[in-house]
């Protein structure tokens, strides 16, 4: 195998790391807890995505791509659905005070 | 030093620095939290160590069906919380000096391993041709072990049966008292329409595919229970009055098959929970195939709590 693919997993994981690093220190830092939701569904997001999208070079074709495909895009909807009903929660919460 | 050990040595620095949390953590809430991240920490280095179906068991069962359960009791105990006496200085530290020698005992016995190490793992390998399976692990689990295997099946039905008889005699046999979601169209809803399909076969699959990949009965079983406490959290159907006859028939069927394949031994092969040459694969498809229906019912009961209604007649 060629470096060519490595170096475009290398690039794409580290982007997805920086992601995560990025969601982490606003979930740390963030005021509040739709700010923190929103740092942290960015970071699983796109996150996620980049080091799902530097591992499909890596993984047999088609099944071990379908497949880390298929956990980012459950990972998307069950993330985007619980960052929804907390933030129902905490809406809820405000308005009882 | 290689990246794998630095990965593995964050990994046992944050895996005890969250077993420290649980213990100081002052809310039951908090500490259920931090107990589930710990059960999902846990199974990642259950995965380093190879070990992928205890990593999955520990994901499902450990972090997922236990932290729900837990959970409700967290939020059930949340109004007396704050009456409860603590217990005294000289108590706690006495139990902490008690902890720390076994700690340090199981500690001192794992950093000094016999210089010989004892194995069955090579017998294990050379005999599991003869019972058809390609998993190592559900080799052990139901030729080498069986016995262990059943039993373990037994005690979630007895599980069950404790958790039910929390209720009051007037409630006995009722619904039970899951809290739902009071709200109809959340998103919710969305997900526990879009999610069962997805996890059902899922489920299925990791039985199915447990006979020769990591996987199994009670890894899928936990999938299908998900599913099912989604949709009952979720108010698309009402939990189930626990003295309806099918749902009891389905949460003893798997053990009651496991052990009718076990008493069939006697005749067939000549011993308990022996199998007869070539039909060994079949007879645990079958048997692994029921204990994963009951398991996905028995666990998504004891989620759902003890009766706390009485069914409508």
């Amino acid at each position: 195998m060629t470096a060519v693919p490595y170096i475009f997993t290398v690039i794409a994981i580290s982007a997805g790391a920086f992601f995560f690093l990025a969601g982490t220190v606003g979930l740390l830092r963030f005021p509040d807890t739709l700010t923190r939701l929103h740092a942290l569904t960015k970071a699983d997001n796109l996150g996620l995505g980049l080091i799902v999208f530097g591992l499909l070079p890596l993984v047999e074709w088609p099944f071990g791509a379908f497949k880390l495909i298929s956990v980012w895009l459950l990972l998307q909807l069950s993330g985007s659905i619980v960052a929804q009903l907390i933030a129902n929660f905490v809406r809820r919460e405000e308005a009882h005070e | 030093m290689t990246i794998t050990f630095i990965f593995d040595a964050i990994l046992v620095v944050l895996l005890l620095t969250v077993a420290i949390w649980i213990i100081v953590a002052r809310a039951a809430f908090s500490a259920v939290l931090a107990f589930v991240a710990y059960g999902l920490l846990l199974a990642v280095v259950w995965v380093e160590l190879s070990a992928i179906d205890i990593a999955l068991t520990e994901a499902a069962i450990g972090s997922g069906v236990t932290g729900m359960i837990l959970l409700g009791a967290a939020s059930r105990l949340r109004e007396t919380e704050a009456a409860v006496v603590s217990a005294g200085r000289p108590l706690i530290l006495a139990a902490a000096l008690l902890c720390a020698v076994i700690a340090a005992a199981l500690a001192a016995l794992v950093l000094s391993p016999p210089s010989t190490v004892f194995t069955l793992a090579p017998e294990t390998m050379a005999h599991l041709h003869e019972s058809g399976l390609g998993n190592p692990v559900a080799g052990v689990l139901f030729v080498y072990r069986a016995f262990d295997t059943l039993l373990e099946k037994v005690v979630v039905v007895l599980a069950l049966v404790g958790v039910w008889s929390l209720a009051p005699d007037r409630f006995w046999g009722g619904i039970p008292g899951l809290q739902v979601s009071q709200q109809p169209n959340s998103v919710l809803t969305l997900l526990s329409q879009l999610l069962p399909p997805l996890g059902i076969v899922f489920g299925i699959y990791m039985f199915w595919t447990g006979a020769n990949n990591p996987g199994g009965a009670f890894q899928g079983g936990t999938v299908l229970a998900a599913m099912w406490i989604l949709v009952m959290i979720a108010g698309l159907q009402n939990p189930p009055s626990t003295n309806w006859r099918w749902l009891r028939v389905l949460v003893v069927l798997g053990p009651a098959i496991f052990l009718a394949i076990g008493l069939a031994g006697f005749g067939l092969a000549g011993a308990f929970l022996a199998y007869p040459p070539g039909y060994a694969k079949p007879l645990i498809i079958v048997a692994e195939a029921a204990l994963t229906l009951s398991i996905g019912v028995a666990l998504g009961l004891l989620a759902a709590g003890p009766p706390e209604r009485v069914a409508q007649q």
